[in-house]
Formats: C-alpha cells, structure tokens, sequence
C-alpha cells in the first residue's frame, strides 16, 4: 500500500437521492503528476473534498499517503497540500506573514521557517515585494506563491485545484515548472484544470463524467483510444453526452 | 461601417493603480469583437466604462454615437450588459427572472422571443427551476437571456466563459456566432484559444492594449520560424533549452515544448547535439504553425524587453 500515493475503490458520496461520486475506482502513483478533469457539476470537487479529508464517504475504501479516509482524517490533513484559485492566502497579511502563518500551522521549526521563506522569495522572485500585502500582488505571483506555501511542510501529495484560472499565459507556464520541480522532489501532483493543454503536462488524466471516471490514460493513450488530436477533443466527446443527457431530459 | 464603440486615449487610475492607459479602440457594426487578456489586465474597469458604470479620468469614449459621460441615460437602455460574477436573483425561477429584466425594460418575453430563442430555448425547459439552482453552463444561458431580452444594440460580456468547462465554452462561442447577426458583441476572455472565434481582437496586458486584429492577421505577424520540441522528461528538456545559448523563448504547449531561436537560421543538428550532450536522447523537432497563445507571449515578451 505505501508504494502508492492515492487508492480509491468503489468510492462513492451521496447526497439525499443524488450520487456525486459514483464507484469511482483509481491509484495515483507517488511522485506522479495526475490530472483531475471532468465538466462542471461532474463530480470533481466532491472527490476532492473526500481525499483531503473533508468529507466522509459513503461507501467503498480510499487511501491518501497510506491512510484511511474514514478513520484518519486528521492525519491526511497533515500529510497533505491544497491550494484553489477560490482562497489560500490571506489578502490582509503580507507575504512573509502568510508564510510564517501557514509555517505556524504545520508545525515548522523557526530555523526551517527561515530557510523556506528565503527559498521561497527566490524562487517566487518576489524580492521586494515580502513585506507587502498579498491583495497587492498580481494574481500569477499571488498562485506561485500560494502553491509554495501548500508544499511549505513538504506534504506527500499536493491537492491544486483550479490552480492557473485567469493566469496569463507565460505566468501559467512559471507554474508549471514549479509543479515538476516539486514532482522531482518526489511530492505527487492532483491537480484539476479548465485549461486542457495542461493536461498534457500531466503524466496521466482521469476524465469524470456524471459522477464517474469515464478516462484514464496517459494523454498519448487517451488520444489514441480516442483517435483524437488533443486532450480537447476527447473531453469533448465524453461530457457531450452529460450535456446532452442534461438538455433533453427534463 | 459605423463604430458602435470609439474609445480615445481612456486613462483610469485608481489610487496607485493605473488600470488604463491611454487607451484607443474602435469596435464595428456586427462585429463579435474579442477583448483578450490575463486576470488584471484592466479588461474589467474597461467594460464599466463602457457601460457607463466608471467615468474616464481623461480621453473621450462614445458608445453607439453618444458620450458615456453626458449621455449616459441614453446608452443605458441600448446595452446588455453581463458582469463577470453571476448577478441575477438566485431565489427567482428562471422564467420569473427573464420576466422581470423584460419589464424592468418595458417589453415583454414574447415580444422578443425570437432573438432570445436561440440562447432562451436550451433552459427553457428548466423554466420552473431557480436560478440558483441551475449547473454553471446553464447560468450563463440564463444570464446572457436576460441581457437580450429588451434588444439592445450592443452586448457587453464580461469573461462569460471564465471557470467554465471545455464543453460549455464551445457552445457558448456557438449561440454567439448566431447573435452577433442581431447585434455587435464585445466580449472579454482570459482563454487565448478564444480568440479564433472573434472578427477582431484587442490584446491587453496590464493597462494596455499590445495589438488590435483579425485573429488570422495576429497569427500572421509571428515571423520567427517555431519549433515544437518534446522528450518524455519534460522538465529536464526545459531547463536544457532554456540554458541553450541561443534560445529565444521556450514555452510549454499541449504535449511539446514550443522554441524559438535567437538566430535567423536556427541550426537544428546543433540543437540536437547539444541536447544529447545534456543527457536528452531521442528529442524530436519538428516545425509548428503558431497559434493564438504564441503571439500573445511574444507580444509580452517583447513589450517586457522594450520597459
């Protein structure tokens, strides 16, 4: 079991008579970059809600770093980054104070905290900008910043969701090189996007579909299962037919 | 053709900021006109001004023939307007919202059926279903119905496809290409692959606008030949382009990288040789047309290079 980062079996979450996440069955390799897509409504965020132990499930098993996700929830939480495009660092603090704030909650010693913020700043290349609020900051340093903080304790996984929405294209690209760097040092990658020439970028991509994983390939074999030219394209031809389902029966 | 929009050196501060700058743009009868830019880039501040919601700190700006300043009760009637975050009521049905934006303007559902239909008829069977309710796809449906429903003569959308799937996005560009027949469009779209389904576009990063074309003309002025490069260990065939001497610009791109060389006759064995030698076997090369997004960096790049 520890020789994977993610096993979900069967998992599935009701709500009243709705079925979110439907006997969804899938592993995520350690060290793996994987891609998390599927239509609006599909499903994504309910998954995601359950892997970082947020959400119990309803039935069916997962574990996240070797842990249990009815039992270990706490536990997840600390083996665990997150960050969404929605909220991760506070706009009121200034950048050094969202990373000694976040520091603080993972439990890093103070010399470590040190050492990352420096790190940090660099890599980021903030430079004179750590003293300044983080509402001030454009939103391509707010998302490189915000994912430096997620893997501040070093987590196992790390959980983007949404990551780069609305980043301009050269800043989405910056990201990217800190996703594989981070995928080099041995933290997987669960990532979800809008932009599906990101999926690419992704060692492997699961597509969901009303609740279900219709997909999950690499992007060559997804594209030669589906005898499609991009990712685009075999996104496409799976959630029309959700569409479709949700236009014509009323 | 008649401009529907004339915007003349539009500058808007606010405290610090400087979101516009000296800005010009004129926008034509019937055109599905694109506004394309990252998160900040000022397309937000630019759509209020249009509608009458910000004044300008200096430069004239006229939308359909009158002043957005001294006739502003005039242009409002005329405009449909659809801000970035859903604003309809949440606790009113479907159809009771678009009733209520038909009387808010003094017409009715059924006077102006026709040129609602083609967006009005796809959630028309949800028509008993409140608005807050309804799946992210089917909010734009709603929100772009209740924009048209009084006719206006010009649509102002606000990044309409921003956090929505792949799917919706397609079909939104489609129910746009039939209305823009009734009516000139002005939309704003952080998704550069949008751009291929405008007349023209506006580029605009930070305040200001890079370039104004036809989405065939702006992938035209790419000179430079481009290169797709790809290896399986992506990000060490990055950081080994990106040390290449002669490397222009590199930029990750669906499943290879896309280069640019400094020279105008790059030498690809050079490349290769040089790439093996960084441990990176079996590169492949080949040339690429470049794209919407390619301009776009470049343009950045080169502005980035001028400051």
């Amino acid at each position: 079991m520890p020789d994977k980062a993610i096993i979900a079996e069967n998992l599935t979450r009701k709500f009243g008579d709705f079925t979110a996440v439907d006997q969804v069955s899938f592993d995520v390799e350690k060290g793996e970059i994987f891609g998390f897509l599927g239509a609006n409504g599909a499903g994504k965020t309910t998954a995601i809600r359950i892997l970082t132990g947020l959400l119990a499930p309803t039935s069916g098993k997962a574990f996240v770093a070797g842990l249990n996700v009815y039992t270990e929830m706490e536990k997840i939480k600390k083996s665990i980054g997150y960050m969404s495009q929605k909220f991760s660092l506070y706009d009121d603090l200034t950048v050094r104070e969202n990373i000694r704030f976040y520091g603080g909650i993972y439990g890093l010693p103070r010399s470590i905290l040190k050492q990352k913020t420096d790190e940090i700043i660099e890599i980021v290349g903030l430079g004179d900008a750590v003293n300044k609020r983080v509402a001030s900051l454009p939103l391509g340093w707010k998302q490189k910043l915000a994912f430096s903080v997620s893997i501040l304790h070093n987590p196992d996984i790390v959980f983007l969701d949404e990551p780069t929405s609305g980043v301009d294209p050269i800043t989405r690209r910056q990201f990217w090189e800190m996703i594989y760097e981070a995928s080099e040092n041995g933290i997987t990658i669960f990532v979800t996007t809008h932009y599906l020439d990101e999926a690419e970028y992704c060692d492997r991509v699961s597509i969901m579909v009303d609740g279900r994983i219709d997909a999950l390939d690499t992007p060559a074999g997804l594209k030669k299962t589906f005898n499609a030219d991009s990712i685009e394209e075999v996104f496409i031809r799976l959630a029309r037919k959700e569409v479709w389902d949700e236009r014509y029966q009323s | 053709m008649n401009p529907i929009i004339q915007i003349n050196n539009l500058n808007k501060s606010f405290g610090q900021v400087h979101a516009l700058k000296s800005i010009s743009l004129e926008v034509n009868e019937s055109e599905l006109f694109g506004i394309i830019g990252p998160d900040g880039a000022g397309k937000t501040t630019l759509f209020r001004t249009l509608a009458t919601l910000y004044t300008p700190d200096s430069g004239n700006v006229s939308v359909l023939g009158y002043d957005v300043v001294r006739d502003y009760k005039k242009i409002r009637p005329l405009l449909g307007y659809m801000p970035g975050r859903f604003s309809l009521y949440q606790d009113l049905t479907v159809e009771e919202n678009i009733r209520f934006f038909a009387s808010v303007f003094g017409t009715t559902l059924e006077e102006n059926y026709k040129l609602v239909e083609p967006v009005y008829r796809q959630i028309e069977p949800f028509k008993n279903r409140l608005a807050g309710d309804l799946s992210g796809g089917m909010k734009q449906k709603l929100a772009l119905s209740c924009a048209l429903i009084h006719k206006p003569r010009l649509l102002i959308l606000d990044e309409p496809t921003t956090g929505v799937d792949a799917v919706s996005r397609v079909e939104f560009w489609d129910m746009l290409a039939i209305l823009v027949k009734d009516v000139t469009i002005i939309v704003a779209t952080p998704y550069m692959d949008e751009a291929r389904r405008c007349n023209r576009v506006a580029f605009i990063q930070e305040g200001e606008i890079l370039q104004v074309d036809t989405p065939e003309a702006i992938v035209k002025s790419f000179k430079k030949p481009l290169f797709g490069v790809s290896h399986k260990n992506r990000f060490k065939l990055i950081r080994a382009l990106k040390n290449y001497p002669y490397s222009e610009s590199v930029h990750t791109f669906g499943d290879s990288i896309h280069y640019t060389d400094q020279r105008d006759l790059p030498d690809l064995d050079g490349l290769k040789t040089y790439l093996h030698d960084m441990g990176l076997e079996n590169v492949e090369i080949g040339t690429l047309i470049p794209g919407i997004e390619d301009s776009f960096m470049a343009l950045v790049l080169k502005e980035a290079n001028h400051a």
